[in-house]
């Protein structure tokens, strides 16, 4: 045989196998999280469980209903979309488009840096700043809630959308801008009629980063939701999926852990849902 | 102007690393000299020791001793730590600070060899062959923030605040203003000691739910509308803690058991699995009453007299 075709081959094995691994370890986690998240599903009912509107799971009475902490997520991750995307756009049109070398050097640097901060330090500064703000502009008794938790978010998904938006508008090619303003457009309306429709998938990429940064995220949000399982409310304390299985796991046993899993399982759902949609959404918008 | 940018940046990076290794190398210098300082302590002790106690035997204890629990035992299993590696200088005892569930957990399932736990065991547990030995007693203290002018508190009141009947501090003798409830999450050794003890388990109307007594003492501090609850030993000058019934909380109160929200923190050790020499040692230390003024340095309060 060829030894040219040799080493073909066995790179070509090589490849195989390294896209094994990826396979393998989704494939594993997927199973893992099925097996450990099914049982207390059964045992509570998938009624009970998804719809109950009651989290007392250390109560002599136990009773385990995540209709409040699921509420809660979309809430939070929605809002934290309706603030963060406009704003994150808006800032890469500008670092892309308007500012001067000077300015973007000094902005862009800043945005990487935001991306850098880990979350405890977001949650700390939510606790200790955001919180008691909170709590003196709209004289509440307690600052936790799901306003702390969107403002937290939306800061946490800025980065990666201005960042995924602004390298989108700079690879639009300058023969479309140009063309635009040569056709007596202004610099506004080719922004948003032609550099954002162009950089479309980039920016839609950017979004489902940002969504699942914010859907995923426990420990940030955990220090600003005063993680009682109430129904969603801006002023007052909620528990959102994440922070449900943080909370609680490290003291859980029983169907109370077994729970924790199932809780786990249905935000790992959640989030194949959301990228799935996504996904297909962005393909559908690219073929138009 | 970039070029600037970037000079700024990478200076102040560098200034960072630097710092962060002048940090690193200070505090593992700083352990260092601790090792050395308790290291010469041990010598002499254990000269003296071996003076004194020249009849008894005096077997080199050696091995490793692994421990796994409650969170709010770890300045007190911290302190016996180290007093104990002192003497016995050949046995390393490592302390994972999980929480009480995964501590009695690991112990049920041999991972760990003494589990802590800052709450009785349950039933299920004690039949799953796990035996508890009481090492100290921790009062639960009721905070407030320093501008409450609340003092007292008898246990309905304090029943009352939490479950929401009372929502105003002007109800039981306090200011005119609403009250927060800061508790701890489902689970935790602190809220079950607390809900059981006041009666008020499960019926707990929380504003907040916090993971670590350390974030319920820095809650009621930037609150002064808050009440919580929280370890003696955790309980600093950012908040005050109140009496109740009467019955201020200190280390003297609990152990007289005049003061009425304690819990004990127990050792966990499974009956199926054999303890190693240093773990059985250990586990006799620290019921000993050589070990009072080293749990009570620690903010809790020795059972051993």
């Amino acid at each position: 045989m060829n030894k040219k075709y040799l080493t073909e081959h066995v790179m070509h094995v090589i490849f195989l196998v390294c896209g094994f691994v990826t396979i393998a370890c989704v494939l594993a986690i997927s199973l893992y999280m099925i097996i450990s998240g099914l049982p207390a599903i059964k045992e509570i009912g998938i009624i009970n469980f998804l719809f109950g509107t009651k989290w007392a799971s250390t109560a002599a009475d136990p009773s385990y209903g995540i209709l409040a902490f699921i509420l809660s997520s979309i809430c939070g991750t929605l809002g934290a979309c309706v603030l963060g995307i406009p704003l994150g756009i808006l800032m890469a049109v500008f670092l892309s488009k308007m500012a001067n070398t000077k300015v973007a050097g000094v902005v862009r640097p800043a945005v990487e840096l935001l991306a850098g901060i880990p979350s405890v330090v977001y949650g700390l500064i939510g606790m200790i700043v955001l919180v008691p703000f909170i709590r003196r502009t709209f004289g509440l008794t307690n600052g936790t809630g799901l306003l702390a938790v969107i403002i937290v978010l939306t800061v946490m998904i800025l980065p990666s959308i201005i960042s995924l938006a602004e390298t989108a508008l700079s690879s639009v090619p300058p023969e479309y801008e140009e063309a635009s303003l040569a056709l007596g457009a202004t610099k506004m309306e080719t922004v948003f009629k032609v550099s954002i429709p162009a950089a479309k998938s980039g920016i839609a990429a950017g979004v489902v980063l940002g969504v699942g940064r914010a859907i995923g995220e426990a420990m940030a949000v955990m220090m600003v939701a005063g993680n009682v399982p109430n129904m969603p409310s801006l002023f007052n304390s909620v528990t959102l999926l994440t922070t449900a299985i943080a909370k609680e796991m490290s003291y859980a046993s029983g169907l109370q852990r077994q729970a924790l899993y199932s809780i786990g399982l249905v935000l790992f759902v959640f989030i194949m849902i959301i990228n799935l949609v996504l996904n297909v959404a962005l393909k559908r918008g690219n073929k138009k | 102007m970039k070029m600037n940018v970037r000079k700024v940046l990478a200076l102040v990076l560098c200034a960072a690393l630097i710092f962060a290794l002048g940090a690193g190398c200070s505090s593992s210098g700083s352990s260092d000299s601790a090792a050395d300082t308790t290291a010469s302590e041990t010598a002499d002790t254990a000269a003296e020791t071996t003076e004194t106690a020249e009849t008894t035997e005096t077997v080199e204890l050696s091995g490793t001793i692994s421990t796994n629990g409650s969170t709010s035992m770890e300045k007190v299993i911290a302190a016996l730590i180290e007093s104990f590696t002192a003497e016995n200088p050949g046995v390393t005892i490592t302390y994972d600070a999980t929480g009480s569930g995964t501590g009695i957990t690991a112990v049920t399932e041999g991972s760990t060899d003494i589990g802590l736990s800052s709450r009785n065991l349950k039933d299920e547990e004690t039949e799953a062959g796990l035996t508890a030995t009481v090492i100290a007693l921790d009062g639960i203290a009721i905070i407030v923030n320093t501008a409450n002018t609340v003092t007292d508190l008898t246990i309905e009141q304090i029943a009352g605040l939490f479950t929401g009947e009372i929502t105003n501090w002007s109800e039981v003798g306090g200011e005119d203003m609403p009250v927060a409830v800061i508790g701890r999450e489902a689970g935790s050794g602190t809220r079950d000691g607390f809900e059981s003890i006041v009666g008020v388990e499960d019926a707990c109307a929380y504003d907040q739910e916090l993971t670590s007594t350390g974030a319920v003492v820095a809650a009621v501090a930037s609150n002064e509308y808050a009440i919580g609850y929280a370890s003696l030993s955790s309980v600093d000058d950012s908040v005050v803690a109140v009496d109740v019934e009467g019955v201020s909380c200190t280390e003297e109160t609990v152990l007289d058991g005049s003061y009425a929200i304690q819990r004990p923190f127990i050792m966990v050790t499974n009956d199926n699995a054999e303890l190693s020499e240093a773990a059985q040692a250990f586990l006799a230390y620290c019921t000993s009453s050589e070990v009072v003024d080293i749990i009570a340095n620690a903010g809790a309060v020795s059972i051993a007299q």
